[in-house]
């Protein structure tokens, strides 16, 4: 499993010079087209970068604070949800993390989210609707994952790529939106010749093909991610049938969120956006809920079951 | 001169993985015995919920003394047993767990009992302590290995050699056989 977090934090890192890199190029390419030169390429190259630079340390910084304000969560402490406190505290306890800074969203659905930057700055979210049908074993489960999430350093991940992500969607906008009112017309004015035409040409694909890139690495790390999270959280609690359970509870739950959006709904434990078709499809944030509960129910069935550390006493 | 730099450099980097290792090593044996109080903690919160319950259900029980009587028998020596060694702890708390347990399947008797708030809240704080006291002990044990396997791993057992790092002991309870055995000691 450590090999499996360190493996997690590289491929991270290369991720997100990836995207840099794509952000990079797209701005160099951009500016040259707009003034036909290269050091115009490399000049909005270079503002891009700052950018890019200064968004994602607002975001690593407040991003967190940023969701839970859009999600409407409300912060709370033992005496207002024991049972949510103290499953929390107990998977902290199982992973050896601290404990992470507890909320709850006003909404029906059943749901759970966890954000942050690192494991000591970590935030877990779950909707009211998920601690009235999950029965504290199921509870585990869902905070076991979201413990998981913190754990293999997916929260810093998925706030990074989501910035930059969305950085390079806005900016292809612009350029494709300032193209089309004609703003990149100045070219031919400045003289940029052949080059800057071409440049032209380069920047208009990579306008339409950058964004649609980058979502779909994002889309295809953040799907692995869910399995192994899953799978960790398999390991923390020792009773995968727990979280197995509470997916399929909440896939039976056909309530969308009220505050999810395309921006937070990889977040999620589940996707808030709901599907009428469950299949594994390239532009989805999660697998499918029975493929993660069918490799739930296989690891159960496949080792040693130790008995699940909450069956120590009645259920309260 | 070039023959100079080289053996300072390859001196520099061998003492810079040396450290490396030597820190690591160091973090790996804190991160064990951090791991060993966190379950003395939990131990320790189990005691103190105990008379509260007893307090709370005692009056609803009056034929049930027995029960009571063996839950408060166990803490007492459960409590006394935290200076007699780990060995001794780890039994005095298995007892003490089972009690609790007899307890509980008696409440279930009492539907008046069951419905308590505070007995509720209580049922609700013990069972999460019990949950923590098997999670910290997993947690030890998980520390336990990834300690182990890096003083018995080449190259960091050169220098736990050196500085004297020694393997640490699983915690096994009654219910060892549950536990994947992952590590022979051997």
């Amino acid at each position: 499993m450590y090999e499996q977090i360190a493996r997690n934090k590289r491929a991270s890192v290369m991720l997100v010079a990836v995207v840099v890199a794509v952000l990079l190029l797209l701005g160099y390419v951009i500016g040259f087209a707009w003034t036909g030169r290269s050091y115009g390429g490399l000049g909005v190259l270079g503002i891009f970068g700052v950018i890019a630079i200064v968004w994602s340390l607002i975001g690593y910084f407040a991003g967190a604070n940023m969701v839970l304000g859009v999600t409407g969560a409300r912060r709370i402490t033992h005496s207002d949800a024991p049972q949510l406190w103290n499953v929390v505290e107990e998977m902290s306890v199982a992973s050896g993390l601290p404990m992470p800074n507890v909320y709850i969203i006003d909404d029906a659905a059943p749901n759970a989210f966890a954000t942050g930057r690192d494991p000591q700055h970590a935030y877990l979210a779950v909707t009211r609707g998920l601690l009235e049908i999950m029965d504290r074993e199921q509870l585990q489960g869902v905070v076991a994952h979201e413990m998981s999430h913190i754990r293999n350093y997916d929260i810093r991940f998925a706030t990074l790529v989501g910035i930059l992500v969305g950085m390079i969607a806005l900016i292809s906008d612009f350029f494709l939106r300032s193209t089309w009112f004609g703003f990149g017309g100045r070219r031919s004015r400045d003289g940029g010749g052949q080059a800057g035409a071409i440049m032209f040409v380069v920047a208009l694909v990579l306008a339409i093909f950058a964004p649609i890139f980058g979502w779909l690495v994002q889309l295809a790390v953040s799907r692995r991610r869910e399995y192994l999270a899953d799978a960790s959280a398999a390991e923390l609690t020792r009773n995968p049938l727990g979280l197995a359970s509470a997916l399929e509870k909440i896939a039976a739950d056909a309530r969308p969120l009220r505050h999810a959006n395309r921006a937070t709904a990889h977040l999620y434990i589940a996707n808030p956006l709901r599907k009428l078709k469950e299949t594994e499809n390239l532009f989805d944030t999660h697998p499918p809920i029975q493929k993660r509960v069918a490799i739930l129910r296989a690891l159960a069935h496949a080792g040693p079951v130790p008995e699940s550390a909450s069956s120590a006493l009645p259920q309260a | 001169m070039v023959a100079v730099i080289t053996i300072i450099v390859i001196v520099v980097v061998l003492v810079g993985l040396l450290a490396v290792m030597y820190n690591s090593l160091v973090r790996r044996r804190n991160q064990v015995d951090n791991a060993w109080s966190q379950i003395d903690v939990q131990l320790k919160r189990r005691h103190d919920l105990i008379p509260n319950l007893v307090e709370t259900v005692k009056d609803y029980m009056s034929y049930e003394q027995e029960t009571l009587t063996k839950v408060t028998d166990a803490r007492a020596a459960a409590v006394s047993a935290g200076a007699s060694g780990p060995a001794a702890q780890a039994a005095a708390e298995n007892q003490l767990t089972q009690a609790l347990r007899s307890l509980f399947a008696v409440v279930e008797n009492y539907p008046d009992l069951k419905a308590n708030q505070n007995v509720m809240s209580l049922q609700e704080e013990l069972t999460t302590t019990e949950n923590k006291i098997s999670f910290a002990r997993q947690f030890y044990n998980d520390s336990v290995y990834g300690y182990n396997t890096s003083i018995q791993s080449f190259p960091t057992n050169l220098i736990a050699g050196v500085f004297t790092f020694t393997a640490k002991q699983f915690f096994e309870g009654d219910e060892a056989d549950r536990e994947p055995v992952k590590v022979d000691l051997r």
